[in-house]
């Protein structure tokens, strides 16, 4: 099969899963009696007193299946709702919140690859060694710590003890200020972006400053489950014949290491790219909760804890549409680093 | 069953899952012994789940001879919390895998078993929910069913089934084709009778016992969503909001910063070690079943 067919027939497998997604989390909000959906529409007091033509203005007493067709005729035109929290229609919220977080996955992303693969291979190099059972212990450890946790003992150590090192938020105030008045452009709101934009060097230091920990939090998981995943897969390529031919050849261990065995071990590990999305997704609400960085994911827990139904939906939908479209480009990616995979077989 | 053996012995030996042994025999043994352990006062015998208050001020108190582990905010007892929290844990740990595992089991050799248009519909469906990042979906439930401990076992089952689902799916797969499957549906035995007598008990062993370590991510979930307010009503033995009773209290007064160290430690703690013995019994299951990461 064509790459290209292959795409779009992917592209149409979408089409079931998405009307499956919006099924769903619609069902959840049909749940509720149209008395309190009609809550959710409420902005004033005037509105409050007249809940009957609420419900029938926006047909809240309709059939299921009408009104399922309304709530996904407003969805793609992007109409989620409405974000009590913050004062504003879910979409801006997710547009307002989301440079902050990927701010975070900026720093976090390349991190977790770097760090698992190069702890992945040294761990397979020395296999059954002190440095394997050492990164062994360290991996299994770092996916059992709670995250949250971790965060706060970061918190207590570098905010705390340190005093003030290493600070939650994501700016200090005067920072804050400065970023917010007027030669300082925010192109992308994202700080540390905007900062080298401007060749501003104090807010570049100070956003940075905000970002360790968190960075940290986030991805200390994912570090063990990708180093762990490395080590095996490199393990099985050491194994291989063209590894014997290039140590026969007489190439350095370095080089059979770093060049022959690795390049063939990464695949595997970019099929677990999707994974590694929402293990980051799961990993901001909490990481910005506890460090009070205000990304899509404080947002979302500000939004639950205030039981906003209309934006924790509206944010659980935005994330399922993201997930379903990386794992699409994952597979996608998986097709062209490796020849072997036959499109439309391979990959499930 | 020599097959058992040999697996116990290689558990045993392996310094890494006999750690992981002791600490789940240390906390099975604190579940069951808990009202010794910490015996509930008797003005509260009616609800022993609530962790007792020693007053109502915000401040926490440190370990004294009242309060081995101090009070956190609202002068909870740690201790007292951090032990019947236990049960609270496996409560919540063993629910949800042993629900999941049968809906898993139900569902998956359905499809496995009977492939073709059962399987697409029970897949499409595993598929909207393998769609959302789990613990978003899980918060989302929760939310929306309103919180409690009730509520997150429900959240927690329906992100995780279809995984579960899937693997046995899989294993059933695997097997469907041997002979003694052909073998049994020969002689005329039903559907039913294969899949329960020859299918599944060939297949899913490893996949059960990989379930029934997940317990500690269970937990570790159940805890996150209690930290996020989403979770036990307040004064619930609970670990996850005993750490969140510590959230205000990361950093002491000027020239004391580690003052309430005990408030965020001890708990954390506890969910630590409870996740950890799950997961190097985890750890070696994986490297006995699955020979492809043997250590070879």
């Amino acid at each position: 099969m064509e790459l290209r067919s292959y795409i779009i027939r992917r592209l149409l497998l979408l089409i079931p899963v998405l009307l499956g997604v919006t099924l769903f989390i619609f069902g959840i909000t049909m749940m509720f009696s149209p008395t309190q959906r009609a809550m959710l529409y409420v902005r004033d007091a005037k509105q409050l007193a007249d809940l009957p033509a609420v419900i029938e203005r926006y047909g809240l007493d309709q059939p299921f299946v009408v009104q399922y067709g309304t709530w996904l005729g407003q969805v793609f035109t992007g109409n989620l709702g409405y974000s009590k929290v913050v004062s504003q229609p879910v979409s801006d919220a997710i547009i307002q919140f989301l440079p902050a977080t990927l701010e975070l996955a900026i720093f976090a992303t390349p991190l977790i690859i770097l760090l698992g693969i190069l702890l992945g291979t040294t761990a397979a190099a020395h296999k059954d060694r002190p440095l394997d059972h050492g990164t062994r212990v360290a991996a299994i450890l770092g996916w059992s710590l709670p995250t949250f946790w971790l965060g706060l003992m970061l918190l207590m150590i570098f905010y705390g003890f340190l005093r003030g090192f290493l600070p939650p938020g994501r700016l200090s105030v005067q920072i804050d200020l400065l970023v917010n008045a007027a030669p300082f452009i925010r192109y992308t709101h994202i700080n540390t972006i905007d900062a080298i934009l401007n060749l501003d060097g104090p807010v570049f230091l100070d956003a940075l400053r905000h970002l360790v920990l968190p960075v940290v939090t986030l991805s200390v998981v994912n570090v063990a489950f990708i180093m762990r995943l490395m080590r095996s897969s490199m393990l099985e390529s050491l194994g291989k014949g063209y590894i014997l031919t290039a140590r026969a050849k007489g190439l350095a261990e370095r080089v059979v290491v770093n060049k022959h065995a690795r390049r063939n071990a990464l695949i595997p590990v970019i099929t677990v790219s999707g994974y590694v999305f929402a293990a980051l997704a799961n990993g901001v609400v909490i990481t910005e909760t506890i460090f009070n960085f205000k990304g899509i994911g404080w947002w979302a827990w500000q939004s639950a804890i205030n039981l906003d139904i209309s934006s924790v939906l509206g944010f659980a939908l935005f994330n399922a549409v993201l997930f379903v479209l990386v794992n699409l480009v994952v597979d996608v990616l998986y097709t062209r680093v490796d020849p072997r995979v036959r499109l439309g077989q391979g990959v499930q | 069953m020599t097959d058992w053996k040999f697996t116990a012995r290689q558990l045993v030996r392996n310094p890494l899952s006999l750690l992981g042994i002791i600490i789940i025999v240390i906390f099975v043994f604190i579940a069951i012994f808990a009202p010794l352990i910490a015996p509930t006062p008797e003005s509260h015998q009616q609800r022993p789940y609530m962790i007792p208050r020693d007053g109502y001020r915000a401040q926490p108190e440190p370990p004294s001879e009242d309060h081995i582990f101090g009070t956190t905010q609202g002068q909870y007892d740690i201790f007292y919390g951090v032990i019947w929290g236990t049960r609270s844990a496996f409560r919540v740990g063993l629910v949800v895998i042993g629900i999941v595992v049968v809906i898993g089991i139900l569902l998956g050799s359905l499809a496995g078993y009977f492939g073709g248009i059962v399987d697409e519909i029970i897949m499409r469906i595993t598929d909207v929910f393998l769609a959302f990042p789990a613990l978003i979906l899980a918060m989302a439930i929760v939310a929306a069913l309103g919180p409690s401990l009730n509520t997150v076992i429900i959240a927690l089952t329906v992100v995780s089934w279809p995984s579960y689902a899937r693997l046995i799916r899989g294993d059933i797969l695997q097997v469907r084709e041997e002979d003694y499957i052909e073998a049994s549906r020969g002689l005329g035995a039903s559907s039913a009778r294969v899949i329960l007598r020859h299918a599944l008990p060939n297949a899913i062993y490893p996949t059960l016992i990989m379930a029934s370590l997940d317990i500690g991510a269970v937990v570790l979930s159940a805890a996150a969503l209690s930290f996020l307010g989403l979770g036990a009503p307040e004064g619930y033995a609970d670990w996850g909001q005993l750490t969140s009773f510590a959230r205000n209290w990361i950093v002491g007064p000027p020239g004391d910063p580690l003052k309430y160290w005990y408030a965020v430690t001890i708990p954390g703690l506890f969910i630590l070690f409870f996740v950890l013995g799950w997961n190097l019994l985890g750890d070696a299951f994986r490297d006995i079943f699955d020979p492809r990461l043997a250590r070879r």
